[in-house]
């Protein structure tokens, strides 16, 4: 069961880093939507202060959202997808193994890069642990709700903007918690409480997304 | 034995054909209770219930918002229960009963946040804040839509029913997340003025009116999911 998550993982970070360019688009999109903002609100320092968080956890959600449809549709396009389902190992293994490095390309790049983009915004240096931790606890949490509406939208027409509607509501109480915990530590408050709901959050979606996912599979490819 | 027959009677309606009669029946009987209970409702509404000592007459569309916001949050749970009924036990009506329920409920939900929006402009002086209620009643709102757009973007109706299903029972799951989530983020609406636990903090003849509106709009509800559904029936099953 390992030795297959450890293969599908392996694989598809294989696959990911012969297509640098799929990686870098999503990341691009992350720093261009940042940098918008400034130039639309104005550059006005206590401004940017107090809208740095969420700005950076929108465009965080954004950007790993962007990268969803591609989840599971290559797999689904070539065949390789029906192999998965057909193997003997559990499917809900292989999808949170996917995931797993789905995670490792979207969502890892954008919790290192927050801190820089956190600069741009004059956040205080201090609050740059804060903002790369709930990062770190929210964006697994993106990922796995996301692949289930990517796995219910596979192969629909229209499937990248549908997704979207699905899966953004969704989303909320991540960007509320994680946006809010950045929040919390520049008024100088602990923000050890919404860290903690981020990463029970967290635990919730690594122990029930991974059935939602299989089924939405196997709805998606019957 | 006994068991069997009671399990075979019991799946009896689970069949499109045989629930088709039902759903006419149920359906004619709803509709003119729903409107002759709307129509008292209102009358206790307008012309009945005393006028509230701070807020004055605009109170009034209370009769209408909270009756609507329960039913868009209800109808969302019965919504999930049958698409989780049609998952367990691979029915098809269950699917049909899921679809059929969404747009009431995506219609009161649009109603409660209508007539919020109307109710705030006097009261709090503003149409709309980002408050903890009102927000989750946009999410309530958006994650209707996200199932009707699945459901509408999947040819094929069986899988159709699945898939929404799935986002069904994902949602009634984060509705109560979102809710708290929200809650804890802002708050300015008022708290729940009928509690189940204690004394209701209103005039009886307000809470009369507001609950036979609410089994106004239960009615309603029955008899429009019942419509749509018949419809569904026929469009899907008109081969047998």
């Amino acid at each position: 069961m390992f030795a297959t998550a450890r293969a599908v993982v392996e694989r598809d970070l294989l696959l990911a880093l012969r297509r640098k360019s799929d990686i870098g688009i999503a990341l691009l999109f992350f720093v261009i939507v940042t940098s918008l903002f400034p130039l639309g609100v104005g550059a006005e320092p206590n401004l940017l202060r107090s809208i740095a968080p969420g700005v950076i956890w929108v465009a965080a959600l954004l950007a790993s959202m962007l990268s969803l449809d591609r989840l599971f549709a290559a797999d689904h396009a070539d065949g390789t997808l029906e192999q998965m389902l057909l193997a003997g190992a559990p499917l809900g293994v292989i999808a949170v193994a996917k995931v797993l490095a789905h995670w490792l390309v979207a969502g890892l790049p954008l919790v290192v890069l927050a801190p820089l983009i956190a600069l741009q915004y004059d956040l205080a240096p201090a609050l740059y642990g804060t903002l790369a931790l709930s990062l770190a606890l929210g964006t697994p949490v993106l990922s796995m709700v996301g692949a289930i509406g990517a796995a219910l939208t596979l192969g629909l027409r229209g499937g990248g903007i549908l997704l979207s509607l699905l899966v953004l509501p969704l989303y909320v109480p991540v960007l509320i918690m994680g946006a809010g915990s950045v929040e919390l530590a520049s008024a100088g408050l602990s923000p050890a409480g919404q860290l903690l709901l981020l990463a029970a959050a967290l635990v919730a979606a690594a122990a029930f997304a991974p059935w939602a996912i299989a089924a939405a599979l196997r709805i998606s490819t019957e | 034995m006994n068991g069997k027959t009671a399990a075979v009677k019991w799946f009896w309606y689970a069949s499109p054909q045989t629930f088709y009669p039902l759903a006419g029946t149920i359906a004619r009987w709803c509709a003119p209770a729903a409107a002759v209970l709307a129509v008292i409702g209102l009358y206790i509404g307008f012309f009945v219930a005393p006028t509230d000592a701070q807020q004055g007459e605009a109170y009034r569309i209370i009769f209408i918002h909270v009756p609507a916001a329960w039913m868009s949050m209800f109808l969302y749970v019965v919504m999930a229960f049958w698409a989780a009924m049609g998952l367990a036990f691979n029915t098809r009506l269950s699917g049909m009963m899921a679809s059929a329920l969404a747009p009431t409920g995506a219609l009161f939900t649009f109603i409660a946040l209508w007539t919020g929006a109307l109710w705030g402009r006097p009261t709090w002086g503003t149409y709309w804040v980002w408050d903890a209620r009102l927000t989750s009643e946009l999410i309530l709102l958006f994650l209707y839509f996200g199932f009707m757009a699945l459901k509408a973007s999947i040819d094929d109706p069986r899988r159709a029913d699945r898939a929404g299903a799935v986002l069904a029972i994902v949602g009634v799951v984060n509705v109560p997340i979102i809710y708290y989530s929200v809650q804890w983020w802002n708050t300015l609406h008022q708290g729940a003025s009928v509690s189940l636990t204690r004394a209701p903090s209103m005039a009886t003849t307000m809470l009369t009116g507001m609950l036979v509106m609410a089994l106004a709009f239960w009615l309603y509800s029955i008899a429009a999911a019942m419509v749509r559904v018949r419809c569904i029936i026929v469009e899907r099953e008109s081969w047998a």
